[in-house]
């Protein structure tokens, strides 16, 4: 299974309508999409508006990829598990957000293996194609770096 | 050497800013930790912790902002937190400012999705915080804020 989303705060129409159509052309029958808060309908694959914490854990845990905006809760899930993902930036200058700071956050984290960046819907297609081939070079960790960690660590007990 | 369990108040909105705090939880190991958050959804996050929701506001909605901050006064009133963190965005922000304020000390620790530039609400927060932290290297300055690793 596919599993696309793309948060729960603001619609992402653009990306939603572009896999969509790659389903319909692919003919895949195992495309599921949590679409946000739109009116848009999808055609051609299983989608909800929202999903709850676990809802969305159980998708992420039983999908063989990921599709979704360069959102940075996904894209931590997505390295935690280990799963191969497929991100579109969203754009200010279409309402998609209030500023510019995915297209950064999708070239920076697009330098990891299982991550790929379509940065608009032409390229999108190739990129749907080869997104469960994308190599896994293993997970990070469940928790924050142990620098972190202890810096904050010593700030509380300081 | 042990020290006396502290009172945390760790604060994010929703996304990725939640995901991020969750990821410090082991730094909050042995302390008393109490979360907030502005999705009621999240609370089978944390389980074994107290759990609040605040309103989701954003600079841009000022009836909204009102609300969030009175609710944010309240749980700081009864909470008495020795330490607020937060991972970002607006209400943490608030948050660090009210505590502040009521002598509370604080830590910001900016998205780790802001690579190029800090966030607006990190660079405000900056002077709010005792600790101000990004989670690049290259966004690191000798007077804050500084970078002490991420949550990746």
């Amino acid at each position: 299974m596919i599993f696309v989303t793309v948060g729960a705060q603001m619609p992402f129409d653009r990306l939603i309508r572009a896999v969509d159509a790659w389903t319909g052309e692919r003919g895949r029958q195992d495309v599921f999409a949590q679409i946000g808060p739109t009116d848009y309908r999808p055609e051609h694959m299983e989608w909800t508006k929202f999903l709850n914490p676990p809802e969305f854990n159980a998708c992420f845990r039983d999908c063989t990829a990921v599709v979704a905006h360069a959102g940075m809760g996904t894209l931590i899930t997505a390295l935690e598990l280990g799963k191969p993902i497929l991100v579109m930036p969203r754009r200010a200058d279409l309402h998609e957000t209030r500023n510019d700071h995915q297209l950064p956050t999708a070239k920076h984290f697009g330098e990891r293996s299982n991550v790929d960046v379509a940065y608009a819907e032409p390229e999108l297609s190739a990129c749907l194609d080869r997104v469960e081939s994308l190599t896994v070079d293993g997970r990070v960790g469940p928790t924050a770096s142990p620098e972190l960690v202890a810096a904050v660590r010593s700030f509380i007990e300081g | 050497m042990e020290t006396k369990p502290k009172k945390i108040l760790a604060i994010a909105s929703g996304g990725g800013h939640w995901v991020q705090l969750r990821r410090l939880m082991p730094a909050f190991e042995g302390h008393d930790v109490v979360f907030a958050t502005v999705n009621p959804a999240y609370r089978s996050d944390v389980a074994d912790y107290k759990f609040y929701t605040v309103t989701d506001a954003t600079r841009w909605d000022r009836l909204k902002l009102v609300r969030l901050v009175l609710e944010l006064v309240w749980l700081l009133l009864r909470q008495r937190p020795d330490v607020v963190i937060s991972t970002g965005a607006a209400p943490g922000y608030i948050a660090l400012r009210l505590a502040k304020w009521m002598r509370i000390r604080t830590v910001w620790i900016d998205s780790i999705a802001n690579v190029e530039r800090l966030s607006l609400s990190g660079e405000w927060a900056g002077g709010f915080a005792d600790l101000w932290l990004t989670q690049w290297a290259h966004l690191g300055q000798p007077d804050g804020p500084a970078y002490r690793g991420s949550v990746l």
